[in-house]
Parts: C-alpha cells; sequence; structure tokens
C-alpha cells in the first residue's frame, strides 16, 4: 500500500531480517486498554521480531469478535483475512494451498471457536492445516457486549445475563480430541511465558492451539465493581463528548452494540515476577476475582496424549488454570505437505501448467461416447 | 397393420430403483445414438438408493428434439409395484411389453402387449450363476426391444464395451442376454405395433456427456486449483469428476500436483476454502444445490464486498433439507441472484446445454477473476445427471484472463504507489496483490467490516455509500464480459419467449409447434445475468414477451421487471416446476392460452 514505509535507519535496531520493530507493528488498537487481547498482539509483535520472520512469510486470518479484531493490531506488512465468525478456519485452510511456504497466524475467540466456530475449529485441527490459531479466550462475547460463551464457567454471573447455567468447553481437550498437534495453554498476563510459547508455535509444522485466557476488563466483571459496564454506563454522557474530539483508543470501537460506551482504562494484569515449573499462583483479576495459575511441572511430557488428557482433567477438577505445552507431536505432515503439490507455488503457477494441452480436448471427447 | 412409425417415438422403462436396469437403460440409448438417431434419455427417479418404483424415459427424434415428452409409445414394464400404473399410461396404439412373472391381468386391447419370460430365460443360461442373475436380467428386455423395434446389435455391443470400459467377460456376459431376448422375441412374437427405428446420419460428430461430467471438465480446461466439496445430489458428480480427471489431464513430468481438491466438513467450509484459496490467487471453486448454496451465502456475500474471485456451481434440485433431491428446477434464481447479507448482486452463468456446461466451466474463472467476483453458474439436475447428446467440447478459443493482479515486478515499477479497492481505471475494477507477494507494499488486510479504497477499516458512511457504488459500477464492466443471450428469430414474429438453461429444448420445439400453428414466435435465451442492453431491446421491440421458467414465482420474469420497469407491462410469466424437465407441449399450449386471452 502507499503508506510510507518505516525505514531501518542507521540507528535503528534491526533483526537478522534487517527489520527493525516498527516493521512489524500493526494499527493502533482500538480494543478497550487493559484488555487482554492487546498484550497478546503486543506479544507477536516481538515474537516475530525476535525470530527474524519476514512479514511477508505469514498469512494472518481471524473469524468475528473483539479477539478477532487484533490482526489488524500486528504485523502490517502481512496479508491477512478477517472472515466470517466462527469461519477463520476455512478460509485459512484454503488460502494456505496458495502458496504452501507460508506460515498462517490465526487469532479467534472463544466463542468464534468453542460456539458458532466448532465445527471448523475441529476440522481444522485434524487436518493438521499448517496455522498458528490462537484461541483469546475470555469467557464472554466481548463485542456483542458480554453475553456467556461456551467457554464460561458455570455459575458466572454477569449483568445482563444473570447466572451461567451450563458446563464450560475446554478448549485444550477439544483439540487434544482432534488431534491437534501443538496445544498449550496460556494466561495473557505473563508476558514472558506466552513469548516463549508462540515462539515454539510459529516453528511447529501443521497446527499449533494455544489456548489464551485473556481476561475482557468490560463484560467479565461484576456489578458492584469500580471497573464494571455500569459504572461506564453511568458516565456514559460525559464521555461521549470526550471521545468526538480525541479519539481516545479507550473507546471501544466498533462493537455490535448500540453505541459507544466509555470504558474506564485498566492496566493490563501482567505477573509481578516469573513463574517457575510446577508453580501455583493466585492472580486477582479486574473484577476482584482471582484465577489460580498452574505451571506444568518439571519433566511434564508433553509427546504423550494420555498424559495430557490426565493433567487436563486434574486441572478442571482443581480449578487450575493449566499453563504451558501441553501437547506435541512434531512428526505429522501439515495438510499442504499431505498432497503432493509442485515446487513452485500453486499461485505462480500459470496457463501453461494449469490448461491440458490442446491435443487433449480431441481424447477427452472420444472419451464421452 | 397401420403405417410404420420410424423414429420418432418415446421408450420408458418402469423399474425399481437400485435393480441395476441403469446399464439396460443407457444401454439402449447410446445404441440408438450410435445408430446416428437423435435421442435424450432422463431418469425420473425416486430419492432413494434401492426399492422404489423409477421410471427411465427416452425420446427418439428424427427431428432431432431433446426435450421430454409426457406421451409413451413404448412401455416397458419389469416393477411389479407400479405394473398398473405403467399400463394405463401407454398411448393408443402403443407397445406395452412386460416381464411375464407379474401375473397382473393385461386389460387393455388398444396397444400391443408383449410378455417377456426375463426370469426363465435368465434360468435357462448356465453360464449366469444365481448372483449374477438380477444383474443381467434387464438385459433380456434390451435384447427383446432390440429386436423388436430393429436395433442394430453391434451398436448394442459398441455401446456395453463403453460401459464395461473395454472388460471383455461382462462385455460377453450381458450381451449374452441381449441375445437370448432377441432371438426369444424373434421366435415367439409377432410384431403388432408400428413403431421402428432406422439408421440415420443425425448424431455424427456428436458426444454424448453430462452436465456435470462437462462442468468438471471445463473446470479443469479452466484451471481449476482449488476444489472445496460437500456430496449433495445432483452436484456430487461434478466434484467426483474433477477428482477423477485431474490426475491425467494436469500431470506434471513429476507426477506433482498443480491442485488440490478438499472434501469439506458442510458447505460453510467448502466455500470458505475456495474464497480462501480464491483470495490467495488460485482458481478456486465448489458445487452444490440449493439446500448447499442456502448455506453458503454469508460467505457469498462476504466474497462480493470483499471482491474475491470464487466459482460457485450449483446444480438445482427442489426443496429445502431432502425437498425432492432427484428433480430438476430453476428455483433458486431468485434467492441466488442477491444472496447474502444485503445489497448484493451477483454475476450468474447460464448454461443452456451441456456443451455450455463445459465452456462455462472454464469461463466462470475468467470472469471471476476479471471481475474479483464470486460468479455463480447455475445449472440443474437434467443436466448434471441425464445424458444428452451434445456438440464435442472445444479447446477454449481465448487465453485465460487472470485479471487486475499486481505482483513484485509490477509493484517495483509503480513504486509501491497502489491501493486494494482503488478504481483507477475507471471501469470499477480494482488491482490485486495476491499474498505470497514478497514485495514490502504489496499487503492488505481482507475484511468484511466497512473499509476504504486503501483496504483500512472505516465507518465512514460516505466511504461506505462510495465503495458499494463502485462495486455496482463494476457490475455494469461485467456486462461486457458474460456471455450474451442467443436469440432464435423467426420473419414477422410478434411475440417473444425469454428463457434460460434445460427449458431450451423443450422451447425450441414449442417454436416450431406454434410456427405450425400459425404462431411465429422469437425466442431469446439468456446465458448471463446482470442481462445486457440487448435483452431488453428483445422485450421492447415485441408486443409481448413469455417468460418461461421452471419455478413457481416467475423469478427471471421479476428480476428483468425490476430491472426496466418501464418494459414490466410486456413480461409475462410461463413459470411452473414439478421437478420433471419441461415438455414443449407444455410450453406451446401455456403461450396459445396466454394468447387467446
Ligand atoms: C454470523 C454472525 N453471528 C453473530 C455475529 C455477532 N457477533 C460478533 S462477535 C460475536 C461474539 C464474539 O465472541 P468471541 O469470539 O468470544 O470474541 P471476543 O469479542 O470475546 O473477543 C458475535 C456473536 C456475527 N458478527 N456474525
Ligand atoms: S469488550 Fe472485552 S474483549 Fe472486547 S476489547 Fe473490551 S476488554 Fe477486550
Ligand atoms: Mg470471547
Amino acid at each position: 500500500m502507499s503508506d510510507s514505509l518505516p525505514m531501518a535507519g542507521a540507528n535503528v535496531q534491526v533483526n537478522a531480517a534487517g527489520l527493525s520493530k516498527a516493521d512489524y507493528r500493526g494499527a493502533p488498537s482500538t480494543l478497550c486498554v487493559g484488555c487482554g487481547h492487546n498484550s497478546i498482539a503486543n506479544q507477536i509483535v516481538s515474537v516475530c521480531y525476535e525470530m527474524n520472520i519476514v512479514p511477508e512469510n505469514i498469512l494472518k486470518f481471524s473469524g468475528i469478535g473483539c479477539s478477532s479484531k487484533s490482526p489488524t493490531y500486528f504485523l502490517n506488512r502481512t496479508f491477512g483475512f478477517n472472515g466470517l465468525h466462527g469461519r477463520m478456519p476455512s478460509v485459512a485452510t484454503g488460502a494456505l494451498f496458495g502458496d504452501r511456504s507460508m506460515r498462517g497466524l490465526g487469532v479467534s475467540g472463544d466463542g468464534d471457536s468453542a460456539s458458532i466456530g466448532m465445527g471448523q475449529f475441529k476440522h481444522v485441527m485434524r487436518r493438521n492445516v499448517n496455522m498458528v490459531y490462537i484461541v483469546e479466550n475470555n469467557g464472554v462475547y466481548g463485542l456483542t457486549k458480554g453475553q456467556f460463551s461456551a467457554t464460561a464457567d458455570k455459575g458466572l454471573e454477569l449483568k445482563k445475563q444473570g447466572t451461567n447455567m451450563y458446563l464450560p468447553v475446554d478448549i485444550c481437550m477439544e483439540a487434544l480430541a482432534s488431534r491437534a498437534t501443538f496445544i498449550a495453554r496460556l494466561f495473557a498476563g505473563n508476558a514472558k511465558q506466552v513469548k516463549e510459547v508462540l515462539k515454539a508455535a510459529m516453528a511447529h509444522r501443521g497446527i499449533a492451539v494455544i489456548d489464551i485466557i485473556s481476561p475482557c476488563v468490560t463484560f467479565n466483571n461484576q456489578e458492584n465493581t469500580y471497573y464494571s459496564y455500569d459504572f461506564g454506563k453511568a458516565n456514559e454522557e460525559m464521555m461521549h463528548e470526550v471521545s468526538f474530539q480525541q479519539a481516545d483508543p479507550s473507546f471501544h470501537q466498533g462493537s455490535e452494540g448500540s453505541s459507544i460506551s466509555y470504558i474506564p482504562p485498566k492496566p493490563e494484569i501482567m505477573l509481578e515476577a516469573d513463574m517457575i515449573e510446577g508453580e501455583i499462583r493466585e492472580v486477582k483479576l479486574h473484577d476482584g476475582s482471582s484465577i489460580q495459575l498452574k505451571n506444568l511441572e518439571k519433566g511434564y511430557n508433553p509427546t504423550n496424549r494420555m498424559e495430557a488428557m490426565r493433567v487436563l482433567e486434574e486441572a478442571q477438577e482443581n480449578n487450575w488454570l493449566l499453563t504451558g505445552i501441553i501437547y506435541i507431536d512434531p512428526s505429522k505432515p501439515a495438510l499442504t505437505e499431505l498432497s503432493n503439490l509442485v515446487d513452485t507455488p500453486l499461485n505462480r503457477l500459470t496457463e501453461k501448467d494449469l490448461r491440458p494441452a490442446p491435443e487433449t480436448m480431441a481424447k477427452i471427447n472420444s472419451l464421452m461416447f | 397393420m397401420t403405417e410404420r412409425i420410424v423414429n420418432d417415438f418415446s421408450i420408458t422403462v418402469g423399474t425399481v430403483n437400485g435393480s441395476g436396469s441403469s446399464t439396460a437403460n443407457t444401454t439402449i440409448l447410446r445404441a440408438l445414438f450410435k445408430m446416428g438417431i437423435p435421442v435424450s434419455g432422463k431418469n425420473l427417479f425416486p430419492s432413494n438408493i434401492q426399492g422404489l418404483p423409477t421410471w427411465y424415459t427416452i425420446r427418439v427424434s428424427k427431428d432431432g428434439y431433446l426435450a421430454r415428452r409426457d406421451e409413451r409409445e413404448i412401455v416397458i414394464a419389469i416393477n411389479p409395484n407400479s405394473f398398473a400404473k405403467d399400463l394405463d399410461s401407454v398411448a393408443p396404439g402403443g407397445a406395452f411389453f412386460y416381464a411375464d412373472d407379474i401375473k397382473l391381468a393385461v386389460t387393455r386391447t388398444d396397444i400391443a402387449v408383449y410378455p417377456m419370460p426375463i426370469k426363465s430365460l435368465v434360468k435357462s443360461n448356465p453360464e449366469i450363476t444365481a448372483n449374477l442373475r438380477d444383474l443381467v436380467s434387464n438385459m433380456v428386455y434390451v435384447g427383446v426391444l432390440a429386436q423388436m423395434i430393429g436395433m442394430d446389435m453391434t451398436k448394442i455391443e459398441q455401446a456395453l464395451d463403453f460401459h464395461f470400459k473395454h472388460k471383455a467377460k461382462p462385455i460377453a456376459l450381458n450381451m449374452s442376454m441381449v441375445k437370448a431376448g432377441a432371438e426369444w422375441a424373434a421366435a415367439n412374437l409377432e410384431k403388432k405395433d408400428p413403431f421402428y427405428v432406422e439408421s440415420m446420419n443425425k448424431t455424427d460428430g456428436m458426444i454424448m456427456a453430462d452436465g456435470n461430467m462437462a462442468g468438471a471438465l471445463g473446470s479443469i480446461y479452466g484451471g481449476v486449483q482449488f476444489v472445496g466439496w460437500y456430496p449433495i445430489t445432483p452436484a456430487t458428480s461434478l466434484a467426483e469428476s474433477i477428482n477423477d480427471y485431474l490426475p491425467t489431464l494436469r500431470k506434471t513430468v513429476d507426477g506433482k500436483e498443480t491442485y488440490a481438491v478438499v472434501q469439506s466438513e458442510d458447505e460453510l467450509a467448502a466455500i470458505g476454502m475456495a474464497i480462501g484459496a480464491g483470495w490467495a490467487g488460485l482458481r478456486a471453486m465448489t458445487s452444490t444445490s440449493g439446500p448447499g448454496l442456502s448455506l453458503m451465502t454469508e460467505f457469498y456475500g462476504l466474497a462480493y464486498y470483499t471482491e474475491v474471485p470464487v466459482v460457485v456451481w450449483d446444480v438445482q434440485r427442489m426443496g429445502p433439507s431432502t425437498g425432492l433431491p432427484t428433480r430438476t428446477s430453476q428455483g433458486d434464481l431468485g434467492f441466488a441472484a442477491h444472496m447474502g447479507h444485503g445489497d448484493t448482486n451477483h454475476i450468474i452463468l447460464m448454461p443452456g446445454s451441456v456443451n455450455e456446461c463445459f465452456e462455462f466451466g472454464w469461463r466462470a474463472f475468467d470472469v471471476a477473476e476479471r471481475m474479483q467476483a464470486p460468479v455463480l453458474v447455475m445449472s440443474d439436475l437434467d443436466f448434471g445427471m441425464n445424458q444428452w447428446m451434445t456438440e464435442p467440447f472445444k479447446y477454449p478459443d481465448v487465453p485465460m484472463d487472470r485479471g487486475k493482479v499486481l505482483w513484485e515486478v509490477d509493484l517495483e515499477k509503480i513504486k509501491g504507489d497502489w491501493g486494494r479497492y482503488v478504481d483507477k481505471d475507471g471501469d470499477g475494477i480494482p488491482y490485486r496483490t495476491i499474498p505470497g507477494n514478497r514485495h514490502p507494499n504489496s499487503a492488505y488486510f481482507t475484511r468484511g467490516t466497512g473499509h476504504d479504497e486503501m483496504a483500512r477499516y472505516s465507518e465512514d458512511t460516505q466511504t461506505w455509500v462510495r465503495v458499494l457504488d463502485r462495486i455496482k459500477r463494476k457490475y455494469e464492466t461485467a456486462k461486457k464480459y458474460l456471455p450474451g443471450p442467443v436469440t432464435h428469430k423467426q420473419d414477422g414474429a410478434k411475440i417473444g419467449v425469454i428463457s434460460f438453461g434445460s427449458t431450451d429444448p423443450a422451447i425450441l420445439e414449442a417454436q416450431q409447434m406454434l410456427a405450425g400453428k400459425g404462431l411465429k414466435v422469437d425466442y431469446m435465451r439468456l446465458r448471463s445475468l446482470p442481462s445486457q442492453d440487448e435483452v431488453f431491446e428483445f422485450i421492447g421491440s415485441h408486443e409481448r414477451v413469455y417468460i418461461v421458467e421452471m419455478n413457481r414465482d416467475g423469478h427471471l420474469r421479476e428480476i428483468l421487471m425490476v430491472e426496466k420497469p418501464e418494459l414490466a407491462t410486456k413480461m409475462s410469466s410461463i413459470a411452473y416446476n414439478d421437478g420433471l424437465p419441461l415438455t414443449a407441449k407444455f410450453v406451446a399450449n401455456a403461450i396459445l392460452k396466454l394468447e387467446e386471452k
């Protein structure tokens, strides 16, 4: 596009690909300040920079939701397709046949993947499509303003929804059941671990599913807290005026609601110190609730499906948010490797490769009776 | 005996679905075709795999009329359950052949009646083991019929040779039963009906094929690279034929593949994959029927607004869910013309013969890539699943049109100065880059959210209006790239007929019937939408125009009326769909009736 490129000048630090960090950035985020999704976008920028990935060698994908908006907030120099709600997998599956040297990087939400898109979510796993598949999991529908998602805990109370009556879907278990070849669970606030695991996921061939717990500071909260939806509502009018004067990124733009409501800025929840293997740590969320993070034990063998199933069950029983790489099988070919494709990218083939020779026409007609 | 009637009658076979009769019926069809007699064959079958009554009708027409006829001069009854109905359906003076193990009374005296000892003939052949009996028993009626109407045995053998792919054993086995039937008939039956076939040369240079096979081959000659599909009658054999022919037609020296075919988990995924592939620069397609098309609509709208080339084949049938899945229809048109989220209109190609199924197979990709738009090819069950005699497929006469694509060298030349949705040429068609392009200015973000000319997120109302108006302009430009209508004129005709798709043979025949009754009509067959000016000139230049289509509500007429309301009063609808291909008689009568008013 015609926006001038950020030039890597003499005093700008560049990586081994000759690119500066700016080459990996995206447009400014329009998500709420403090949204877990933002920190994930930032980690993607860092990871790609540090891994010397050429942005043109990646394809970005997403479905629909706040989470699915984030591919605009990283890798401006990368082609992206923000498709339909729940249908990211199919678009990615087709697109990655265009040039199989490219790696897909998809961002979806818990609504996008575990509700409307559950079917495609599971089939993209069994096909081992060559992409990183991030689910930014906040237990709610952020973009439509706070309905329960399929990953919401039973008993969760939300302002307009009442109490959630149903048991949650476990993204990692679904991925495991569908034979994903890389499965991890992370907490968006653990930047170091997010980065490490993202690097491993980028390096994997085939599908890498990462379920990242990414708190929605706006809707997954309780009625009576300071950082509540109600507070924003009560202050809506005054704040609207502000929004027109200064396009404050803390205004939640493009939501599927009737009006733009003010969301009080909140700091992203970040861990203060690194976690060590096997550690269990309690983390306070914006609404005053807390989650228990548990790092996988030292010596855990992530290549064993039975073990993976066991630790996921155990975590569920103990109400732990288990983080780390839960399962990995680097031996399975990705979808595009399963087919015996020509070396030239399919999308560089021309008429002479694609249209059968004129001589074949008579033969075909003779086959028709 | 009355005068001989040669090469001008219809044969209907009433059998049980799944009983293996289709080999026998297509053998009759193909043998007649090889005798040089114009024929058409249609399966009128229920949607189960086995058990229900099914009919196959063959029309023999020295004049080359290929439409279905209701009249049944010759009926062959093999199914006890439809015996009474079949007997009833024989035209007066016709012939009725039936399996003599059906112990039902033949009550008619106005027709010739021929019992056939199918079971005992099969049993008396020592080479046919018990397990093969059912498979070959249908060949007995082929033989009896052949003997009684004068079919050429060598042509029957050719048909079997083709059917069994030159495998000597099944050919010999089946042929032995044909001969047994023929010999028995020669010795035991006395000809009491007037129907005969005689060799002609009217099928010289023609081929026999079905529309799905033709569409599949056309797609391959169009360079298809990605197919995402989900099984549904009557579209299934289209994707399956692509799969069958790709390996041989697109062989590379090292045996590697230049394409991918994925059977997806549903139609949402089928079109999603195809759109992903189309976006990534591949010639991508999917094929389905009404229920599947309904599922594809959200994606179809997305492809419209994000301007992604993709080809979708709709081989139409009737109804929702299972509906009448083995009946033909043109009932999807009204919905398909605008399917999506709203404020969408679509490019539709409408093949009117099996040959055009082939042609539009390759052309559709050129149009889709040129227009950067989804293109719908509307076929139907009658084309898709029946064998038709047709002109041989013609190799594409124009090079592939890959449309406005910028690769690295192109971006280099313009110093990376481009915008995905900028209308640089004033024809409404922007330039696109393809993922995999490594130029640092090549990337853009594709989204269903509001976007501006630079593909940036925008909720600005005027930007939305501007982009949508530009797309509308693009669809004006499209008319120039679409196949225009085909017109059959009659000197001095004041009224016209407009139609599309598989109604063509019925209308061509009706045109002759009406001329015989002194009513001249001009006939225009549309081959695409949106319509070119020619179509409205045709309507404008006639006193009245009848728009004939196989649906209840007259979708094509609605579309044309909305397009040119000032001509609306000239357009009359003849819309009817009972799942069977239209007959010329129906069309002619409908026009005569409306003309009387
Ligand atoms: C077909 C369709 N149905 C419904 C919607 C409305 N919608 C938009 S986003 C969304 C839920 C998103 O939830 P999630 O994936 O969890 O993303 P989050 O906003 O929480 O990050 C819904 C229901 C839509 N855009 N398209
Ligand atoms: S509504 Fe929730 S999920 Fe959406 S941007 Fe705001 S914090 Fe994030
Ligand atoms: Mg969510």
